[in-house]
């Protein structure tokens, strides 16, 4: 049976932000497919009784002091922008005219 | 002599008698890299110049007679997922391949706080995906034991450069496996620490969860200098842990008597290559006649971990990598009409296959109506692994397994069929799952002179007796002064 179809494919990629080809797609399909038959052996576990493990540390909440000290520089955090303009990240318009 | 030869401890001596200087070791490692790294290809990036300069002055150091600090001088390679302020750092990504970190990571500023030397980037698996740095979409880099085979992955370029003696030591990061395989495929020892050892600041995250920073090494008193140098908490890193380092070095008395080393029969199965498997039978044996006894224990668990890995480190990848938007960094398609496109495009042409394969197959078990059946049932299964460890460490101290179920493969063998790939991180996977500590060291070869690598796992924390194990061991076998012909 299949695990996942081409629908789920198109719907997951638009998600993650992904633009993925027609073939791309197929191929994709059929690789999620064999990862996920593989998953699958998870059920085998009777884990009705198990809590889930989300982090290995018995750590919960971390504080600290809240002190201001030196961050970034504006020009510094700007200097990987791939488009800017004065002081600010560019983006293309999201607003209509 | 052969300076590019020596281990970082063999360099510190001859540095501290000022029979070498700081600037005939890095101008011999450099040269060195301008000689064989076009065979290798384990460096993206080589700071040549601005590794002269360190090094004159630490020469100028010493010639004041100051007390050094143990790595002043010692040349190092760090993988290119680690933040290095002012020197390009990729995660071999077309999407990252402009990037340059206006910050050092923790570890970085630790290994400048001792003085080492940083000669440069090496080549990995994009984004740290892979277990043969074939996903770099830069590069392939080559298996200096035998150019037509690869160094494992991910850190694949770390593990070359040290088995090649490109530099004396350097850093990689393990997710799932990705210091201890490629360290058994290039026969250096290669360390992942406990969960929460070494601060993670500055490391470009793949799952958050797993990911640790850990050295590639020469042999184990390096090993454990290295750690020491990482190792500690950081007020950065929320997961980095607030437990004194202990001095590693002191825990190489080469005494293993009595300690008991836990072999898992789930780990001994049919597949698994047979020369591997007798290079493994026979450590066993060599840990056996220097005083430590063997304990069958029991993992369970083990045949679901791979399954369970790949859910849990794609759901946290595709949250980790959400943050390539093209906006602040990294880069961007040209003319987007619009906010969407620009995204979509910027990712599609900037991520390579193997990336985009688990972004997808982490948003798809995150995703509504299947996070309940994916994602928590591997969170669930994620404890079970836990406890077979926790459980197995009541009979003993270490445990022993191969790093990798085969030695080094060829180019292309695996790279038509992720499962396959996946699998082959079967042993070194559950470690990562549980948080704990594990490192593989060289203990033998194939008949056709490749590497086999034996992993010892120890209890959370305790990377002092993996070491000590370690060291004993390589104390009777030899295996780790070889060097390949490169």
């Amino acid at each position: 049976m299949m695990k996942i179809t081409l629908a789920e494919v198109e719907h997951v990629a638009r998600l993650a932000r992904l633009e993925l080809t027609l073939e791309e797609k197929e191929r994709m399909r059929a690789q999620l497919d064999s990862i996920l038959s593989h998953i699958d052996t998870l059920n085998e576990l009777d884990t009705s009784a198990v809590e889930p493990t989300s982090h290995v540390l018995p750590m919960t909440n971390v504080f600290r002091e809240d002190e201001a000290t030196p961050s970034l520089a504006q020009e510094a955090a700007l200097a990987n922008a791939p488009d800017r303009h004065d002081l600010f990240f560019r983006v293309p318009r999201i607003l209509e005219e | 002599m052969d300076l590019t030869r020596l281990t970082i401890h063999e360099m510190q001596e001859l540095l501290t008698k000022r029979e070498v200087s700081a600037t005939e070791l890095v101008r011999s490692v450099l040269d060195r890299i301008g000689r064989v790294d076009g065979q290798v290809k384990a460096y993206t990036t080589v700071t040549e110049d601005a590794a002269l300069k360190q090094a004159e002055a630490v020469d100028r150091l010493r010639a004041t007679g100051a007390p050094l600090p143990p790595l002043a001088g010692i040349p190092l390679a760090i993988k290119d997922v680690i933040c290095t302020q002012g020197v390009r750092t990729t995660c071999a990504s077309k999407i990252l391949e402009p990037y340059v970190p206006p910050y050092d990571a923790t570890v970085i500023r630790r290994l400048k706080a001792q003085e080492a030397i940083l000669l440069g980037k090496t080549n990995m698996d994009e984004f740290a995906m892979g277990s043969s740095t074939e996903n770099s979409a830069f590069f392939q880099t080559r298996n200096p034991w035998a150019l037509d085979y690869v160094p494992g992955g991910s850190s694949g370029g770390s593990a070359a450069a040290v088995a090649a003696d490109l530099c004396a030591a350097s850093l990689g990061s393990d997710t799932g496996g990705s210091i201890r395989q490629p360290a058994s495929f290039c026969g250096i020892a290669g360390l992942k620490p406990t969960y929460g050892r070494v601060s993670r600041y500055g490391l470009v995250a793949f799952a958050s969860s797993l990911d640790q920073i850990g050295p590639f090494t020469k042999d184990i008193r390096d090993c454990a200098i290295m750690l020491r140098a990482i190792a500690g908490h950081d007020p950065h890193d929320s997961t980095s842990v607030d437990l004194p380092v202990p001095d590693y070095g002191a825990a190489l008395t080469g005494d293993v008597r009595g300690i008991r080393i836990g072999i898992p029969d789930e780990y001994f199965v049919e597949g698994m290559d047979p020369e591997v498997e007798a290079a493994i039978w026979a450590a066993i044996r060599t840990l056996e006649e220097l005083g430590g006894t063997q304990e069958k224990v029991s993992l369970p668990h083990t045949p679901y971990a791979i399954a369970t890995y790949y859910l849990v480190a794609t759901a946290e990848a595709s949250s980790n990598l959400a943050r390539y938007d093209g906006v602040r960094y990294g880069y961007r398609t040209s003319k987007p009409d619009d906010l969407l496109e620009m995204y979509q495009r910027s990712r599609r042409e900037g991520f390579g296959p193997e990336v985009k394969r688990r972004i997808m197959l982490g948003t798809y078990a995150l995703s509504a109506g299947y996070y309940d059946a994916y994602y928590l049932k591997a969170q669930k299964v994620r404890t079970l692994i836990r406890r077979d460890f926790e459980r197995a460490f009541d009979t003993c101290e270490v445990i022993a397994t191969p790093t990798s179920p085969t030695p080094p493969f060829k180019f292309g063998e695996k790279m038509d069929d992720p499962l396959q790939m996946y699998l082959s991180d079967i042993f070194t996977i559950s470690v990562n799952l549980a948080g704990l500590p594990g490192i593989s060291i060289p203990c033998g070869f194939t008949k056709a002179g490749l590497p086999i690598g034996l992993q010892l796992i120890g209890k959370p924390f305790d990377e002092a007796t993996i070491l000590k194990v370690a060291h004993a061991y390589e104390q009777a076998t030899d295996w780790h002064r070889c060097t390949p012909a490169v």
